[in-house]
């Protein structure tokens, strides 16, 4: 049932609003409102209760392994939350005075220079809201440096076949045409297809490394030299960043723009779907063009550094700077990582996703990319059983939901067919991801032996599988007073 | 685990990146910190910054939110969730989703509503690239931007949109009011205009003439997107019915409900609009449909207009929401209902009027826009804002928001300040009491009476 | 993909075309394509009075996982649309070939035509996509 089901004229959570009746108003009554908006009139005890209940209805990683990939749902420590919202950080006004400001800039110029070193990158800005936004703040810039220099010709960005929709999307909301490069058998782009690609139309290259086929590109070296020959600039997708963190650096692959989310690698919150967190990092040649603001740190004060202070920035992208709490979380989750700890992130993550892949393959799943490492992920594809069992990869991630894990991503990439893209992350232990492969490997047998089981999944949800069709169709996107 | 892969070393698995790119280990990270340590270093940082008593708005305000709101929002089941790509099993986040998209058409008198975009600002970028793709009976990519509309909301979205050939007119905003003329549109009519963005309040928090800005657009084939404050809407006109048929687009700032200050973020952008511009908005939308048992259910839908279907074609390259400020919102919407919200708003309004009285009892002060006002109100001193704001900030007052950088039109001696319903008439006696100080000390100063210091 | 009308010409992308014999054609998407795509929930169509040029995309249909963009097959001006779709978009499943057309033209260059596939030419396509 709705909040708004639960609705009852007249009741109130009353000590929740200010006590004073609405008295005269100095607002002219021709701006005025004729009727108080249709919210739900519901108890205090109600709305907590209701809520706490729909919580109940969710997966997450504080309740169910989550091996999305792609979007590295590791452990959030309860501590970064909790110093993220200390009373002087979470009353702070974003327009507050530098006297007002000096531990928060702190906070933020510490890990402005955390993500410099680790990323290999000269400069970074923090205030890009969401990895889509640093995305678009990279291709911005790669727009300003050639508009800059009169080189106005490069209208096209190439983009891997496997990449995120991000990826375009973003190159075209920057005014750039979008070229597709195909990927080889082993996982890696296709050099020769993309030598051919380039040309003095080329602005520039998106990638993401390692890919989302969850292999590293080993002609990474290749073609940056490559695109840097053409006279365009690569932009590197840090969505598998946490794969590589202190062991091989955006930076050293040469890499000219980064965007980093801080929501995967840094374990910031996924909020059921956000805030992130997408800051950029840049070459030297970038550097006058990053977003603004920028903390600066001047003597023993640190200060914003504004339009008025970077005349040739692509300019501010959010009201304020960006997702400062989620920012904080971030700088605190760094420091209690250190210099050490960011290394095992990597190796952890990239072990338990080694161990999951070859575990499935004795177990007679099929892999993507059988004769590659996996990094921190993997893909398995179920063509086979959708061929030969009529079950497909939907209906194995339904299954999954019964068994108490989420399902991966499925079908992405999309040049992948039947697949599922695993990332167990480094937080979980052995027991989980025996017990994940477990489950698949049971599934496996229930769709052999009783296939309409898995087809039918979930079962055991509070609702069975949703008709998308009907929800598309017959378009019903808000309650409306008075309709049932 | 390595037996299994069939490596001797955790270092081997990392043997297909080529040797020559390895980087061999950060040097100047710090050493790990225990969660005691960097909790004792978060303090410090943190309650350095004090606990001002804050009279500045400027598109962030300072609301009291009820203690259930994040109590609930900060469950681990909503706070460590993801997107609801498999809706079965996050039927909590949709649902939620679903009661957010309903509070927010009934706020704003629109008929549908999105899941939230990253922030106000962000938003309104959305909107005009929004308007440009549906109307279709404009081909000019010009937008109408009033000069009054909060300038950090002018320049984000001039940089979102400028690479796609989208070109921002400003209106000026008349001088007495504070507000956009409508006998200013006159010299653009019969010119092609694709939409007219009118907020309400605007940035000086006055009132706009919203009926006759919306009817002018609707009449010169524009679309009208309004910029609203969510919580004046609890007193205000909703967009849904300004005119004679409404705005098509609508979007602003959600912070108000429930999202604490916070240095500006995260806070969340709503963005709402008529049926038929449903499939030209940007960002997750949920929808109602039914299980395979007939039982009702949310799962996301439209999805073939986002990035992850649509690719280069998709109406944004958007890709999350602000789930986490959303759920917070709704709570919170949830907790105060229309009368509850129609009494923060009334106590906003009291108190600014209030806050007005007694700054400008003092000589020398004086409002500078004539018309009425929801929350904020534009004060011309007698000194420097720049000097007024320093002096108090060192007593632990923060007086308002200085114009002089965004309006120099105005001159240096203009302030927005702002009072919300937290604000308690003690609080604004100790603001008064400290600039009347001010101008008289400074008074005293430029008589010549005092050295300067 | 036995009953692919030979009357009708073809697209290497998907759209059918019949020529009605008064300088306009009827257009819509074959029945293998809408078979890909699975169940129809919107389609994006043109305005009449519209012109196209061939081979550009003038409308969209939309499945709950993918969209995919309709190109004319010949050029001229949008005399006619198929305003059923708009309440009824599973008419495409249902009757590609039929109650599901699309929109019609009115040719500016008829022997555009000819560039265009024949049955047998499109089967050969659309086998090879299946493989």
């Amino acid at each position: 049932m709705l909040i708004q089901e639960q609705s009852r004229e007249g009741r109130r959570a009353s000590s929740q609003a200010p006590l004073q009746q609405v008295g005269q108003l100095s607002i002219p009554a021709r701006f005025r409102r004729r009727s108080q908006p249709a919210l739900p009139e519901v108890s205090e005890m109600q709305v907590v209760r209701h809520y706490t209940r729909l919580s109940q209805k969710n997966f997450s990683i504080d309740t169910h392994f989550y091996p999305l990939g792609s979007c590295t749902m590791k452990y959030n420590p309860r501590g970064c939350n909790t110093l993220a919202m200390l009373p002087g950080f979470l009353g702070r006004h974003p327009e507050a005075p530098e006297n007002h400001s000096q531990g928060f800039l702190a906070c933020m110029h510490d890990l402005q220079e955390s993500l410099k070193e680790i990323t290999g990158m000269r400069a970074v800005c923090l205030s890009p809201a969401a990895g889509s936004q640093g995305e678009f703040a990279g291709v911005a810039m790669i727009r300003a440096y050639h508009d800059a220099r009169g080189d106005t010709a490069r209208s096209e960005i190439l983009v891997p076949d496997a990449a995120h929709g991000t990826n375009p999307a973003s190159a075209v909301m920057c005014g750039y045409k979008v070229r597709e490069i195909p990927t080889g058998p082993e996982g890696d782009i296709d050099v020769d297809a993309l030598r051919q690609a380039l040309g003095p139309q080329t602005a520039g290259i998106m990638l993401t490394n390692p890919s989302t086929l969850g292999v590293f590109d080993r002609c990474i070296g290749e073609i940056a030299g490559l695109v840097h020959e053409a006279g365009g600039l690569l932009y590197y997708d840090g969505a598998n960043l946490n794969a590589i963190l202190g062991k091989v650096r955006p930076g050293d692959m040469g890499f000219d723009v980064i965007h980093i989310n801080l929501h995967k690698t840094f374990s910031t919150p996924h909020g059921g779907g956000g805030p992130g967190a997408g800051p950029v990092g840049v070459s030297a040649r970038l550097e006058p063009y990053l977003p603004v603001p920028m903390v600066q740190k001047e003597g023993d004060s640190y200060r914003w550094l504004t339009e008025q202070d970077r005349p040739d920035s692509i300019g501010r992208l959010s009201a304020f700077a960006g997702n400062a709490g989620i920012l904080l979380r971030a700088f605190v989750y760094a420091r209690m990582l250190g210099r050490d700890g960011m290394a095992r992130v990597a190796e952890y993550s990239t072990l338990n996703a080694n161990y999951m892949l070859k575990k499935l393959q004795k177990a007679g799943f099929e892999a993507a990319y059988p004769n590659r490492r996996a990094t921190h992920e993997f893909i398995i594809t179920l063509r086979r059983e959708a061929r030969a069992l009529g079950v497909n990869t939907m209906d194995y991630a339904k299954r999954l939901l019964d068994y108490g894990f989420h399902a991966p991503t499925t079908y992405f990439p999309l040049l992948v067919p039947e697949c599922l893209l695993i990332e167990p992350t480094e937080s979980e232990d052995k027991d989980t991801l025996d017990a994940f492969i477990e489950a698949l490997i049971t599934i496996e047998e229930e769709a052999e032996s009783d296939p309409e089981l898995v087809k039918g999944a979930p079962h055991t949800l509070p609702v069975k599988r949703l008709d998308d069709v009907r929800a598309a169709r017959e378009l019903d996107l808000a309650w409306k007073p008075g309709a049932e | 685990m390595l037996e299994v892969i069939g490596v001797s070393s955790i270092e081997q698995l990392f043997d297909e990146i080529p040797a020559e790119l390895r980087f061999d280990g950060l040097k100047d990270a710090p050493d790990a910190m225990s969660e005691m340590e960097v909790a004792q270093l978060m303090q410090q940082r943190a309650q350095a910054d004090g606990q001002p008593l804050c009279f500045i708005g400027a598109g962030a305000y300072d609301h009291h939110i009820p203690a259930a709101v994040w109590e609930i929002a900060g469950r681990g089941e909503f706070y460590t969730a993801y997107t609801p790509y498999q809706a079965e099993a996050s039927q909590g986040t949709l649902q939620l989703l679903y009661e957010y998209q309903s509070m927010m058409t009934a706020l704003t008198a629109m008929d549908v509503s999105n899941a939230s975009l990253y922030d106000g600002a962000s938003a309104l970028a959305e909107a005009v690239l929004m308007a440009v793709r549906a109307n279709r009976k404009s081909k000019s990519k010009r937008v109408l931007v009033p000069r009054s509309l909060h300038p950090a909301y002018r320049r984000v979205t001039h940089n979102i949109v400028r690479n796609q050939g989208i070109e921002l007119v400003e209106l000026p905003f008349d001088r007495n009011g504070g507000h956009t003329d409508p006998a200013a549109l006159e010299q653009f009519v019969g010119e092609d205009i694709a939409a007219l963005v009118i907020p309400q309040p605007n940035f000086f928090g006055v009132l706009e003439e919203v009926d006759a800005l919306t009817d002018w657009a609707h009449a010169n084939q524009a679309m009208a997107i309004a910029v609203v404050n969510p919580v004046a809407l609890a007193l205000l006109q909703p967009p849904g019915e300004w005119g004679s048929n409404g705005v098509d687009i609508c979007c602003g700032e959600g912070q108000p409900l429930g999202a604490p200050l916070s240095s500006g973020g995260p806070y969340f952008g709503f963005l709402c609009c008529r049926q038929a511009h449903v499939r030209q908005m940007p960002g997750r939308i949920v929808g109602k449909t039914l299980d395979l048992d007939g039982k009702p259910g949310f799962t996301l839908t439209l999805q073939a207009r986002e990035q992850h279907i649509r690719r280069s074609k998709a109406t944004s390259n958007i890709c999350t929401n602000q789930g986490l400020m959303v759920t917070a919102a709704t709570i919170h919407m949830a907790l105060l209902g229309g009368e509850g919200m129609e009494r923060v708003a009334a106590g906003c309004s009291a108190n600014i009027g209030l806050l007005t009285d007694m700054l400008t009892g003092i000589s020398g002060v004086e409002t500078l826009f004539e018309r009425p006002v929801f929350h904020e109100q534009v004060v011309r001193m007698p000194l420097l804002v720049k000097d007024v704001l320093r002096t108090l900030s060192a007593h632990n007052i923060q007086g308002g928001y200085d114009l002089s950088t965004d309006y120099p039109e105005l001159g240096g001696d203009a302030v927005l300040i702002c009072a919300t319903e937290k604000r308690t008439r003690v609080e604004m006696e100790r603001f008064r009491e400290k600039l009347e100080r001010l101008v008289q000390m400074q008074g005293m100063k430029s008589c010549g009476a005092m050295p300067d210091a | 993909m036995s009953n692919l009308p030979t009357e009708l010409k073809y697209a290497k992308s998907h759209e059918w075309a019949r020529d009605e014999g008064d300088g306009t054609i009827t257009v819509g998407i074959t029945d293998h394509a809408q078979d890909q795509l699975g169940d129809l929930v919107f389609v994006d169509l043109p305005e009449e009075g519209d012109s196209v040029d061939a081979g550009t995309d003038c409308a969209v249909v939309e499945s709950v996982k993918a969209a995919s963009d309709i190109y004319t097959p010949a050029s001229g001006e949008i005399v006619a649309v198929n305003t059923a779709l708009a309440d009824s978009p599973e008419l495409v499943n249902a009757s590609a070939f039929g109650d599901g057309w699309l929109f019609k033209v009115k040719m500016s260059d008829p022997s555009e035509l000819d560039n265009l596939l024949d049955a047998d030419g499109y089967q050969a396509v659309a086998a090879a996509e299946e493989h």
